[in-house]
This record gives C-alpha cells, sequence and structure tokens, in this order.
C-alpha cells in the first residue's frame, strides 16, 4: 500500500508558520495536485512528505510514519523530482541515473548488475538509452527532465513528488512529460503528489486538486469542483474563463482586464 | 515502479565512469620515474647500479649506502606520500564542499599546523616528546585543533548541511589562527627564518621516522577517501537530491573531512604547508581524463605523489647544497602548468 495520510502536518521556519496544520488523504495509485498561487506552501508541503523540510504532526506512507524510517528506508518509498534539479553537466545519463539506486545500496555499497540493469530497463523505458553515454550538459530541457523522471524511477518507490515538472518546458514538452508520468502511474501504481503551476494541465492530469493558499488547504476536490472562475479570482488575484473542452477536462484561459 | 522488470540477460550499461588502464598505467610510470630520479639526484653522484644494488641488498659502498638508505629513499618514501596525500584531500574537500577552490586547507589545517609549528620553533626549540621531535607534533596539534574548531563553530551556525556557513567557520579559523602565529613570529625574531622555511614547506630528512610518523594516517585516511568514490560523486548532484536519495550528506561530508583533515595533518607536520597541490592536481585530473571520483581519487593519489617527489629532488638540487622551499616548486611549475592545461581543454568543466 502506497497511500499518503498528512495529520495536521504544519511546518516553519525560525518561528514564523509557512504551513498551516494540514490533513490529506492521498490514495494508492491516485494524483493528487497541490495548486495555489506563489508561496501558498505547495513544495512545502512535498518538502515535508520527503523530509527535507522539519514539520510537526505526522506523516504516514502505508501504515508506517515517515519519521519512523530511516533515510535509506524512506528513500525506498518516497522519490522526489525537485523544481530544478541540479544537473552535473559532465556527469554521464547512465552515471546519474545509477545513482537512483542509492537507497537500495549499503553505506559504502557499489551498485550490482541487478541494479545497472534496472536502470539499463529505466533508460530503455524512456527512451534514454541511446543518450546513455552523453554527458548530462549535452542534453535539452525536455532530455534533462526526462533523465531526472529517470533517476527518479530507478528508486522504484511507491510514491512520487513532483514538484512543478513542466517548468520551462514548451507546451509540447510539457504534455509528453506529464503524459509519461501517468503512464508509469497507471502501469506501475504510483501515487503522484505533484506541485502544479498550469492549471490547465493539473486539471487534466490530476483525479484531485488540493488547493492552498498562504499556506493554508482551501479547497479539496475533483478538477472540476476545484477550477471554477470564482475559485481561481478568489485565491489568484485573476481573471479567467473557464472553458469545458468536449469531454476534456477544462482549459483555464486569462483574459486581459 | 516495484514492478519493473528485471532482464536476465546481461547488460551493458554505457557511460559508466571507469579508471582508463592507460592513464592508471602512466600514473604507475610517472611516479615510477620520480622515484628513480629522486634517488638518482643529489650533491652526491650515485648511479642506477648502486641504487638497485641497494634495494635489491647488494654490495654498496657503505657511504653511499648510508646516503640511499638514511636521506634518499625515506625523503622519496616520504614526498609520495605527502603528494599523494595533499592530492587526494585537495580532491575529497572539492568533492564534500562541491567548490572547485576547496582545497585540503580550507578549514583551516594549515593556518592551524603553521601555529603549532611556529609556537614550537619559538619556545621549544629542539624539544623532543616521546623521542619525536615537538614541531611535527605540534603542527599536527594544531591543524587538528583549527579543523575541529572550525566543525564546531559551522554546526553552531548553521547546521552542516550548509556548506557556506562550514566555510566561513574555516576561514573565520584560519584568520584568527593566522594573526596569532603572525604575532608569535614578529615578536620572536630569532627563529623567523626557520619559521618562514617550515611555513613554505620542506620534507624533514630525518630518516625514516617522518615515514613512519605519517605512514598509518595516510593509509587509513586515502582507503576512507577511496571508499567514498561513489558517494563523492553522488555529492555532485546537489544537497536536497542527495539527501532524497537516502545519503546523508552531514555523515559524508563529516566522515571524508575528518579523513582527509587526519591525512592532510600528518602530512603537513612533516611536509609543512605545501600549496597548491590539493588543488592542481585533481583538477588536471578532472581536465584530462574525466571528473568521476572513480578516475579522480586514484590517478590524483599516483600524480600528486610524482608531482612531488619531483618537486622534492628539483628543490634541493636547483641551489644545491641549500634547499628550496618546495612550495615555490610546486607554485612556480603546477601554475605555468595549469593554466596551459586549462587553456587546451574545457575549463568550464571545473
Amino acid at each position: 500500500m502506497s497511500d499518503v495520510k498528512l495529520a495536521g502536518v504544519s511546518v516553519s521556519y525560525d518561528g514564523v508558520e509557512v504551513l498551516a496544520p494540514l490533513d490529506l488523504d492521498v490514495a494508492s495509485g491516485e494524483w493528487l495536485s497541490l495548486i495555489g498561487p506563489n508561496g501558498a506552501g505547495k513544495t512545502t508541503v512535498l518538502r515535508a512528505i520527503a523530509r527535507l523540510a522539519p514539520f510537526a504532526g505526522e506523516i504516514v506512507i502505508g501504515d508506517q510514519a515517515v519519521l519512523s524510517w530511516g533515510a535509506r528506508e524512506l528513500a525506498r518509498h518516497v522519490a522526489m523530482l525537485l523544481q530544478e534539479p541540479h544537473i552535473p553537466d559532465g556527469m554521464s545519463v547512465s552515471q546519474y541515473v545509477l545513482l537512483g539506486r542509492s537507497p537500495h545500496l549499503g553505506y559504502l555499497g557499489r551498485e550490482s548488475a541487478r541494479d545497472r540493469r534496472i536502470v539499463a530497463d529505466v533508460l530503455r523505458r524512456l527512451s534514454l538509452d541511446d543518450f546513455a553515454a552523453r554527458p548530462l550538459g549535452q542534453l535539452s530541457g525536455g532530455e534533462r527532465q526526462r533523465a531526472a523522471i529517470a533517476r527518479a524511477l530507478a528508486q522504484q518507490a511507491p510514491v512520487l513528488l513532483i514538484d512543478e515538472p513542466t517548468t520551462s518546458l514548451d507546451v509540447g514538452r510539457q504534455q509528453a512529460v506529464l503524459e509519461l508520468i501517468d503512464e508509469l502511474r497507471r502501469e506501475e501504481g504510483l501515487t503522484v503528489i505533484a506541485a502544479m503551476h498550469e492549471l490547465t494541465l493539473a486539471g487534466q492530469y490530476s483525479d484531485r486538486l488540493a488547493l492552498l493558499a498562504s499556506g493554508r488547504l482551501v479547497a479539496l476536490g475533483t478538477p472540476a469542483e476545484i477550477l471554477t472562475e470564482s475559485m481561481i479570482s478568489e485565491h489568484y488575484h485573476a481573471d479567467v474563463r473557464v472553458v469545458a473542452m468536449n469531454g476534456s477536462g477544462t482549459a483555464v484561459v486569462p483574459v486581459r482586464r | 515502479m516495484q514492478g519493473v522488470k528485471v532482464r536476465s540477460a546481461p547488460v551493458v550499461l554505457r557511460g559508466l565512469p571507469s579508471l582508463p588502464v592507460l592513464w592508471a598505467a602512466a600514473g604507475v610510470a610517472a611516479l615510477l620515474a620520480a622515484c628513480v630520479a629522486g634517488a638518482l639526484m643529489g650533491p652526491v653522484h650515485i648511479g642506477v647500479g648502486t641504487v638497485l644494488r641497494a634495494l635489491t641488498g647488494g654490495v654498496v659502498d657503505p657511504g653511499q649506502a648510508n646516503i640511499l638508505w638514511s636521506l634518499r629513499f625515506p625523503r622519496v618514501v616520504l614526498g609520495v606520500l605527502v603528494g599523494g596525500m595533499l592530492a587526494i584531500a585537495g580532491a575529497a574537500y572539492q568533492g564534500v564542499f562541491r567548490n572547485p577552490l576547496a582545497d585540503p586547507y580550507l578549514l583551516g589545517a594549515a593556518a592551524g599546523a603553521n601555529l603549532g609549528a611556529t609556537l614550537a620553533i619559538a619556545f621549544g626549540p629542539g624539544t623532543t616528546v616521546i623521542g619525536l621531535n615537538i614541531v611535527p607534533l605540534a603542527a599536527f596539534a594544531g591543524a587538528g585543533a583549527a579543523v575541529a574548531g572550525a566543525y564546531v563553530l559551522g554546526q553552531t551556525v548553521s547546521g552542516l548541511r550548509s556548506n557556506t556557513g562550514l566555510i566561513l567557520a574555516g576561514v573565520a579559523m584560519a584568520a584568527f589562527f593566522n594573526s596569532v602565529q603572525t604575532y608569535v613570529q614578529q615578536s620572536q625574531t630569532g627563529s623567523i627564518r626557520q619559521v618562514y622555511s617550515w611555513i613554505l614547506g620542506r620534507l624533514v630528512t630525518a630518516g625514516w621516522d617522518g615515514v613512519l610518523l605519517v605512514l598509518p594516517y595516510v593509509v587509513v585516511s586515502a582507503l576512507v577517501i577511496f571508499l567514498h568514490r561513489r558517494l563523492l560523486d553522488a555529492m555532485m548532484i546537489g544537497e536536497d537530491e542527495v539527501t532524497s536519495l537516502g545519503i546523508s550528506v552531514r555523515r559524508v561530508r563529516l566522515i571524508v573531512v575528518v579523513a582527509a583533515t587526519l591525512g592532510t595533518a600528518a602530512v603537513v607536520a612533516v611536509g609543512g604547508t605545501i600549496a597548491f597541490v590539493g588543488i592542481i592536481i585533481p583538477h588536471t585530473i578532472r581536465l584530462l581524463v574525466g571528473r568521476s571520483y572513480t578516475v579522480v581519487v586514484p590517478l590524483s593519489l599516483l600524480f600528486g605523489a610524482a608531482f612531488l617527489v619531483l618537486a622534492d629532488t628539483a628543490a634541493r638540487t636547483i641551489l644545491a647544497p641549500a634547499e628550496l622551499p618546495i612550495g615555490v616548486i610546486t607554485a612556480f611549475v603546477g601554475a605555468p602548468f595549469f593554466i596551459a592545461v586549462m587553456r587546451s581543454t574545457r575549463a568550464a568543466s571545473l
């Protein structure tokens, strides 16, 4: 089971609360997207689940509290794709993706033939096998994003946290990345929790949306329930039209004031 | 992703770093050549045949045998240990701090060693402790104290996951130790020349004592750094990413820094604060061969050792019978060579 439960989770930095106590249940295999204006606390929620930010309250994956795990055990359950992953230019794609096997190795352990086989399969799956020997610095933005996803997949963790997966990608690559994640989610039964900036795409790919504003959860529901003109206007202070697209979800279109 | 199917056929994963055989062979050859040069060259001419006979237990003139076994061989071995240690300690520091300008003295090891040695030279010349000269012991203690102080200070300032806090603590500690060292040096004018000579670096010629003093530290330190080469590679991807892979940045940094510092303190204690080796050797390897620590650690060990043995040989022969400080040679030869390598390769890959 890879359902994720947050109970009264709050985060404070230097005494300033940036995330108010939050209760949230994400079912195993679900895609839940966190949306909200800049500074709403979307990334903070992801960082708390990955234990990159200290939090109060309880976060449980399956039936285990994340605080009860050691760092490697946590990384075997939760993989995180950062918004702007640090990609070392000189490192090859295969070496970078192989680092994703770290949670399965001892402190001074070396990767086994099985680890290399898993990585080879992930690279093939993401159409990166032709790039295996290429330095990361020679990849395009979209290829780098795929390499980062490959590294997260090599962790074989059932919960995937993604922070703004489509930042700085063109519309075609945004679609390709999200389709890929969705396909992997369905085939592997991954639980996906994503911080999403682009509302139309968030609505199209997510089962549910959690709308955060000023560090508080203000709405939780299906995309149809959350992506309303009044809701977006109130919390984003934006003038938008929400347009139904013949069964392909809704489009959130800004309109000029 | 629990269900990724694992194929049974062997898979060759292209692009994984490995130590190039030719470069490893070149490193061994360079080290051997440097050792031969170090044994042959000196104010007294001794031929190759004599050196070989001495090494294989053959009959050698007692005077020449004494020069080889008491002076040149231990000095060559000491050069190997000091050069190899400074080079891999530099590589290790650059790895854990993700900072290309890091060197083994980043956290104040040199300043601490200088202060320890200066105090010993100024106030206790000729003193021995359990049969050992007090100067290297004081330098070792000073280096360890400075780095330990920087670590404690860095931890209290911002926690060990912050590179910047720790580096700034090292800068502060080095500045403090340097100021005290300068005060002592200037106020004890009788020993100023000796202090200055020690600071610029000079391999001691006290037979095998120096070798035996540093050998255990260098072996343990080099082994620890060698075993951490995968984790040093992992540190290249950034602290949050490494942490999310279940690797404790704090633990890796602490273990590697302790190991590199112990080795550095030991070699600085007998060789003085020889500059530049810990910067130019690892970066030259990165520029010419590759960035992975699978490559950088073993080749830095070999080429660092060869470089320092050659530098020491030059230091004691150029103005023979007088000796130049070895730090003058390492910087004078190393800097132009390093600039030439940078200009001929892609410096951006540092």
